[in-house]
């Protein structure tokens, strides 16, 4: 699905290089310490930060100079992730059509996705009159219809509480297995990598590791996780 | 962000604009410095003008900014009923025109004037409101809210724990002006007497109602006179060399001390403050306040109260400027506005962009419409093109005000839902319907309704290219005022006051909108 090929990103001084592949249909948690360029490496693949080297394919396509729009990508942000002046329904639309005219069909899938996440009867509602759940739901629901081949989040559900959290990651593993897509989930927390992700790419040093088995990097975690995870370096 | 080739592509309409801005100035420029020394070295009375340009502007700054000190301290350290109003009716010389405010001060102070009249009662002479005195008092009208609100927001940035700090080392007044408001004020009080200094040297419609003469002439008003009673272009290019070098001058020395956000447009945040509750001080920024507040209002309700008597006699060429000016306006307007939202989207992406936009400030309304005339004038007879060339220069000039309005908004879009747009593919026709329209609608709003103020109350280039069967409002008022019919003049200067408020007022809350993201 998605391969980095002898990729370096460079920034002010700071070096990020990854070679890397990860199968079709792989959920993968990216995991490190803050400021290791867990963000860099998915703006990178989004392609909202350029890339001084290397390629990215993905699906067997170099997409390396794409526009982000371009690429066969959803993304979710910490923030950010509804345009608060338009509802709900017009929001999961935006992943269908970026000039939103939609036909009948197309209207007729934005209400299912939008009933498939739970919010049915809300379609009209704006962001600012939904709960932090009920937005994150909408962002789903976009992917949902989205059905892009490439799923990157980046720590999107960090703002709200443990239980609505296993919730979300919970309905997105349903999207997901609808989708079948691809995922690529960048968080601090060892407990979501091991709630939806069975491998996970270590980005530590400089350096994007080839994704490993999550269990097993966190059961015997390496030096540059250690002091991360404040596991005795014994 | 996006990758370089993608950014250019996206701040095209931007640069392209901005080139044309660029062009338009740098032309009208061009053609001022050619022509420049056709009509021989500047004699004398040039020199005579200069000194006075210079001189009216330093102590239209000073006046303004010394007045404004204790005015903006007063409105800092007191909470009263009325003191929103009163923070809001110092913005309103930005929309005011300056023609209607420079009768209603005629009619406070003129020799006919209230002022006058009360004389006369217990028998002294009349004022005499023509020559530096006069020029001086309209531009403190117009510049002492200005400094006001750019001081008070120095004030305002002194944050609140300072004043508890100093209330709870047992600081008077005068200590707290010597270690924190002292300091502020060294800081501000140079932009905000520059901020002065550099209206003042381009004023026209003050001077040319209230100047004059060999004693009381700017070269704006002497650019005007070789124009107008000489006809010597080369005079005129001259003299508009001489105002383009100057005005260019105090912008760059302007762009090297100015903060960049010097304009004061924050307010409505009172502090609670431990000094200053003695009566004395009380009664002191009471009588400053209710002074100043006299001196703004005053005119004001008597163009109001005189013009509704006059208003029912408006001659028909009234109306006619008053369509020919709204025309005008809407055509500025919709140009300027236009021009700076795809500069301020190109300057997201190209900063640089802005500053070609910004250039409009780089001279003044009758440097560029000399330069437009002499350009215009070998092919075709430049009163035809008058409201042409008064809508596009209305627009340069406007320009500035706006991108100020607008470009901080696009950012702000641009870094909260930027990415998101693009993750989303959304670009061109669909980003700037879904996205920035209706985010920056606002400020859109806003820019369009000071532009449209503005443009609708502009006394400049109009006069240069008129003909005496053309006009704009302001312009046949000003006609009015010298054919000696009081009563239409104020008849017109409150339809004048009316139209401008009016404007603003629409397209500000148009921009407001179901504000509910």
């Amino acid at each position: 699905m998605l391969t980095l090929e002898g990729l370096v990103i460079r920034q002010d001084g700071f070096e990020l290089s990854a070679d890397l592949h990860v199968p079709d249909g792989a959920r993968v948690a990216v995991i490190g310490p803050s400021g290791a360029g867990k963000s860099t490496l998915l703006n990178a693949v989004a392609g909202f930060q350029p890339v001084d080297e290397g390629r990215i394919r993905m699906q067997g396509r170099d997409v390396t100079g794409l526009a982000p729009g371009k690429r066969p990508v959803s993304m979710l942000f910490q923030d950010n992730n509804l345009f608060p002046h338009l509802s709900a329904a017009q929001n999961v639309g935006l992943g269908l059509r970026p000039d939103l005219r939609l036909d009948a069909a197309q209207r007729a899938r934005v209400a299912q996705a939008l009933e498939r996440v739970g919010l049915q009867g809300l379609e009209g509602r704006k962001p600012g009159q939904l709960s932090g759940g009920q937005a994150s739901r909408v962002a789903l629901a976009r992917v949902l219809v989205q059905g892009r081949g490439l799923v990157l989040l980046d720590e999107p559900f960090a703002a709200l509480g443990p239980a609505l959290k296993a919730e979300m990651l919970d309905l997105l593993e349903e999207v997901l297995d609808e989708t079948g897509a691809t995922l690529l989930l960048v968080t601090h927390d060892p407990a979501d990598a091991l709630r939806i992700a069975p491998q996970t790419i270590l980005v530590a040093d400089g350096w994007a590791n080839a994704p490993v088995a999550t269990a097993q990097l966190f059961a015997d975690p390496p030096l540059a996780l250690r002091s991360y995870l404040g596991v005795p370096k014994s | 962000m996006a990758v370089g080739a993608v950014a250019i592509r996206r701040a095209w309409p931007g640069i392209l604009a901005a080139a044309l801005v660029a062009a338009f100035v740098l032309a009208s420029l061009g053609a001022v410095l050619w022509f420049a020394g056709g009509g021989g070295a500047p004699g004398p009375g040039d020199w005579a003008a200069l000194r006075f340009t210079l001189m009216q502007a330093s102590l239209s700054a000073v006046l303004s900014v010394a007045l404004a000190i204790p005015t903006a301290r007063a409105l800092a350290r007191r909470n009263f009923p009325g003191r929103g109003a009163l923070i809001t009716l110092l913005g309103a010389p930005f929309i005011l025109p300056v023609i209607v405010a420079v009768l209603g001060l005629l009619a406070v102070f003129g020799r006919n004037g209230i002022v006058s009249q009360g004389l006369a009662l217990v028998g002294l002479p009349p004022l005499s409101i023509y020559g530096l005195h006069g020029v001086l008092l309209a531009h403190v009208f117009f510049n002492l809210p200005l400094a006001t609100r750019i001081l008070l927001q120095g004030w305002q940035e002194i944050p609140a724990e300072r004043f508890r700090l100093a209330a709870a080392l047992d600081m008077g007044p005068a200590q707290v002006m010597r270690f924190l408001e002292g300091p502020m004020l060294r800081a501000m009080v140079p932009g905000a007497l520059l901020a002065v200094f550099g209206l003042c040297l381009s004023s026209f419609a003050v001077v040319l109602m209230l100047g004059g003469g060999p004693k009381a002439t700017t070269l704006e008003l002497a650019i005007y006179q070789a124009f107008r009673f000489e006809f010597d272009l080369g005079r005129a290019a001259t003299l508009a060399a001489i105002q383009a070098v100057l005005v260019g001058a105090v912008l760059w020395i302007g762009l090297r001390i100015m903060r960049p956000d010097g304009q004061g447009l924050g307010h409505d945040r009172v502090l609670r403050r431990w000094d200053g509750e003695g009566w004395v001080l009380r009664v002191q920024d009471g009588a400053v306040l209710a002074l100043v507040s006299v001196f703004l209002l005053v005119p004001l309700g008597l163009i109001v109260a005189r013009g509704a008597a006059g208003l029912g006699q408006l001659p028909p060429s009234v109306w006619e400027a008053f369509w020919a000016s709204l025309a005008v306006t809407l055509a500025s307007t919709l140009l300027g506005v236009g021009m700076a939202l795809a500069i301020g989207l190109a300057s997201v992406r190209a900063g640089w962009v802005e500053v070609l936009g910004m250039m409009g400030i780089a001279t003044s309304p009758l440097v560029l419409g000399t330069g437009l005339f002499l350009l215009v004038n070998p092919w075709i007879n430049p009163a035809r093109l008058a409201f042409v060339v008064t809508a596009a220069v209305n627009a340069v000039m406007i320009l500035p005000f706006a991108l100020r309005v607008l470009t901080p908004s696009l950012r702000r879009i641009e870094t909260d839902y930027g990415r998101l747009a693009d993750s989303l593919g959304l670009t061109g026709w669909a980003r700037l319907q879904l996205l920035i329209w209706p985010r920056a609608r606002r400020s859109l709003g806003f820019a369009a309704g000071l532009s449209a103020a503005m443009a609708m109350g502009d006394l400049g280039v109009i006069a240069l290219f008129a003909d005496p069967r053309q006009a704009t409002l302001p312009l046949q008022m000003y006609r009015l005022m010298g054919a000696y019919r009081m009563e239409a003049a104020f008849g017109a200067a409150l339809l004048l006051l009316a139209t401008s408020l009016a404007l603003f007022w629409i397209f500000d809350r148009g921009g407001r909108g179901d504000a509910d993201a």
